[in-house]
């Protein structure tokens, strides 16, 4: 182990053995005793069988990012060893069964200690038990209490039956007392310190972060299909559905999904749709529909691999063209791409606010790394929460489209008012009903695209992370923020800083003032072709000078983000 | 209520000389005048074709959406705001072609609304090509052989499905098609009310007279309570019966399964977001309960 108070600890095995019991019981136990936390996952698109792995990195200080060293790595079978092979160095310590041990020794370098998940559980009552005696190996290293650890396993199992609970809280103790063994004859060191202001944060995945920033938005209504890896929206969002009067509604397609959106808005409710690449493609003729009606809509878009299926539950940054070209027609949209769990429940909110009130199709642009990952953050911050509403008691007289100055019409609903609410998907008139009269025609998309100005005046601006005199400047947008944030940390140098974008469209205005000052720029994309470099060369005229991409399905690792902007910096 | 309240005044309507449509327009007002819905109430949402510009020649709240989804919308409009009169109408390519896996999904739904299909078991729009409900042996300008495909039967496919209510009508008699009509408006459920109507410039062979030969009321026999009956009469092609062929009374709503409406009757627009759950939701995130 390198660096004893910040310590990555690697789970891996078959989908199927409880891996995500492992990081799910873990990281609530590590936060509740007042470790810093950051979790992030990577699996196959299959129920069972397969080999997936959770990262769970435990520190003194704030960690927010996933890196690629392993310091501890319990391997639940064989087949993990090989699927974190290239990652194990001579600092990581093995736990495993001794079966396991001739695999490991190819691996070389490495230092292995025998722990007997299977046996213990097995002893117990049932291998399936060996998951919680790997909860209680890493707690107990980790020098967590044992008390915890049972309140929460009661917590955890508080549906099953008493057997069961028994068998978990033994098992926890049994493991729990290995691990206090390893670092009591030293074969583990352990520098992780809690921190009392810890237990006061929250702890939350990017997925919850989104949905629980859309109750603030005042969400009321969500219509989707099923699809990785935007679903945990959808199912946070209906198992909040009695307590926030949400009507959440899985939908037959995505295509009934946006349209049921739509509606509602158009009755008055505040609706989002939650899907991936793929879904969204089938609900592209409903988003232009969202904006010939001048509709708000909110979009949450959890970006995966493509073309196609892809690679369904693997992460990539490589649908922002496809959000902003989407939709046939020409018309203003804005799309919001948190980079941080703050942002998400910030953004999130506001999303629904800026739909409102510009009347314009709004996403949310997330992907699988950041809707899979937690971390503890500081809680966040409701006094400014209100779901502003912009729609207008409507007269007798009430002209849906009526022209206006800015293009925004009031936003009438019907049986709220004197007024009738017409919209219609045809080219229409100020009343809503359809025209071929083609000097109106002009004036409507005129109209429509005139909001367009408002959007860039109220964009939010690139946070800049660094030095205000920097030489060097890297631009990343969307889940990559805190990967960045660390790796540029790491490289201590007082010439670079790093500017995030959380609004990508439209291109916040002072883009181009940023990019002047630097010498040297470079982008950081989680894509094959620099989607984001490419907007920003179409808005400012500024080519970025260099380009990170990476395309594999998994995220940047804070170690090879170092590496690749040591290479650009020298 | 007045009929005229739901009159455009002077517009311009896009349908032929002699279309089945304008009768089924002025059935549709007269029944509605009677039940004395107010046009503030009312929502007709419609997908594309010439029967879903059917709004448009009304004076009321209208939602004329993109072509085969107007069931996804209604039923969400419906939902948020269940003190509205909601009606989805636009013709058979409309509902059953492009639409078809809404109707399917609609049905099982159950929405508090109407549905009503202008079936003239042709393209209007886009010129004469066969509909889903085209005969077999049809011939088109693209079915050049005539129809091979077997004629979708949504009649046979809404009570296989149990849908709350399920009535086929003819424009040619609109004193019947306008009963059927307050009836299916009434009907707390999903509403389903196929009506024949000809297509004067598309269609030669379902004319006024086809249908007129080839239809027949249900008796008041009938018992509409009776899914395998009501099914039994789906399935007749020789002679198609009109009338009310099956209702399931018994069914909730989708309205009301949500929840959404138990303790609290407000449509959601009248709703605020509640701060103080939204702490303790926080605050869940913090104590991990």
């Amino acid at each position: 182990m390198t660096n004893t108070d910040d310590i990555s600890i690697v789970l891996c095995g078959q989908a199927g053995q409880g891996i995500q019991t492992i990081e799910y019981v873990l990281t609530r136990v590590l936060k509740l005793a007042g470790f810093n936390v950051f979790a992030t996952k990577e699996y196959m698109s299959r129920i069972r069988g397969g080999t997936n792995s959770t990262e769970i990195r435990v520190s003194s200080k704030p960690v927010r990012s996933v890196v690629n060293r392993i310091d501890v790595l319990i391997p639940l079978d064989k087949d993990a060893l090989q699927h974190v092979q290239k990652r194990i160095s001579p600092e990581t310590i093995i736990l495993s069964e001794a079966e396991n041990f001739d695999v490991i020794s190819e691996q070389g370098g490495c230092v292995c200690i025998e722990v007997p998940f299977t046996k213990i559980a097995t002893d117990i009552g049932d291998k399936i038990y060996s998951n919680i005696v790997a909860v209680g190996v890493v707690a107990g290293f980790l020098g967590v209490d044992l008390q915890l650890v049972n309140d929460y396993i009661r917590k955890y199992f508080s549906g099953k039956s008493d057997d069961v609970v028994s068998k978990n809280l033994e098992a926890a103790k049994a493991g729990h007392k290995l691990g206090c063994d390893l670092t009591d004859s030293g074969k583990i060191k352990i520098g992780v310190k809690p921190n009392a202001n810890v237990k006061d944060q929250i702890l939350l995945s990017g997925a919850e972060a989104v949905a629980s920033g859309a109750i603030a938005g005042g969400c009321n209504f969500i219509s989707s299909y099923p699809m990785s890896p935007s679903t945990a929206v959808l199912v946070f969002l209906s198992q909040h559905a009695k307590e926030f009067n949400i009507i959440a509604e899985q939908a037959e397609d995505e295509i009934a999904a946006i349209n049921m959106a739509i509606g509602a808005w158009y009755a008055g409710a505040r609706a989002m749709v939650t899907t991936s690449g793929g879904g969204f493609a089938l609900m592209v003729e409903g988003l232009s529909l969202s904006a010939m009606l001048e509709s708000p809509v909110v979009i949450h878009l959890g970006q995966r691999p493509g073309p196609a299926t892809g690679l369904p539950t693997r992460t990539e940054q490589s649908d922002l063209e496809l959000a902003l070209y989407a939709g046939h027609g020409e018309f203003p949209r804005i799309i919001l791409a948190p980079g941080t769990l703050e942002e998400a429940f910030s953004l999130t909110g506001k999303a629904f606010g800026l739909a409102d009130k510009y009347q314009v199709p709004v996403f949310v642009l997330t992907d699988q790394y950041f809707l899979d990952s937690y971390y503890n953050t500081a809680r966040f911050d409701l006094s400014d929460i209100k779901a502003e509403k912009h729609i207008v008691r409507t007269e007798k007289e009430y002209r849906r489209f009526e022209l206006t100055a800015d293009g925004i019409s009031p936003r009438g609903i019907p049986a709220f008012g004197q007024g009738l609410v017409c919209v219609d998907s045809d080219e229409h008139d100020e009343h809503g009903h359809i025209t071929e009269d083609l000097d109106l025609r002009v004036k409507m998309v005129d109209k429509r695209l005139k909001k367009g100005n408002a959007l860039v005046k109220d964009s939010i601006p690139p946070q800049l992370v660094g030095p205000k005199n920097y030489r060097k400047l890297i631009i990343c947008w969307g889940s990559t923020y805190n990967i960045v944030d660390e790796a540029v940390k790491n490289l201590e140098r007082d010439d670079i800083a790093f500017l995030h974008f959380n609004q990508v469209h439209p291109l916040p205005k002072e883009t181009e003032n940023f990019l002047n000052r630097a010498e040297r720029t470079i982008i950081v994309e989680n894509n094959a072709t620099g989607q984001f470099a490419k907007q920003v060369k179409l808005h400012t005229g500024i080519d970025i000078d260099k380009k990170v991409l990476k395309y594999n399905g998994l995220s940047f690792t804070v170690e090879e983000l170092v590496e690749k902007l040591k290479a650009f910096l020298d | 209520m007045n009929i005229k309240e739901f009159d455009m005044g002077e517009i311009d309507i896009a349908w032929c000389p002699g279309c089945g449509n304008f009768g089924i327009l002025n059935t549709l007002k007269k029944a509605l005048s009677e039940m004395d819905i107010e046009p503030t109430n009312l929502v007709l949402v419609s997908g594309i074709g010439q029967a879903a510009k059917i709004p448009h020649y009304f004076k009321t709240n209208i939602f004329n959406g993109l072509h085969g989804r107007a069931l996804p919308a209604a039923t969400a409009i419906k939902a948020a705001n269940p003190a509205l009169t909601v009606i989805a109408e636009s013709g058979d390519g409309d509902m059953y072609g492009e639409g078809g896996n809404h109707f399917i999904h609609t049905i099982r739904r159950n929405p508090n609304i109407a549905n009503i299909v202008h079936n003239n078991m042709v393209y209007g729009l886009t010129k004469g090509q066969a509909s889903p409900t085209s005969q077999l042996g049809f011939k088109t300008q693209v079915q050049i052989n005539g129809v091979f495909l077997e004629p979708f039967n949504p009649i046979a496919v809404a009570i296989a499905l149990d849908a709350s209510f399920v009535a086929r009508a003819f424009a040619g008699d609109m004193d019947k098609t306008k009963e059927i009509l307050k009836k299916a408006i009434t009907h707390k459920g999903y509403a389903l009310v196929d009506i024949f109507q000809p297509c004067v410039s598309f269609n030669k062979i379902n004319t006024f007279q086809w249908f007129k030969e080839h239809t027949y009321y249900l008796r008041d026999s009938h018992q509409v309570t009776d899914r395998n009956k009501a099914f039994k009469k789906a399935i007749e092609t020789e002679k198609l019966p009109l009338g009310i062929f099956y209702t399931n009374t018994d069914k909730t709503t989708f309205e009301e399964n949500i929840g959404t409406y138990k303790k609290d009757k407000r449509p959601l627009y009248e709703r605020e977001v509640n701060i103080e759950k939204l702490q303790d939701l926080l605050e869940k995130f913090k104590t991990l309960i």
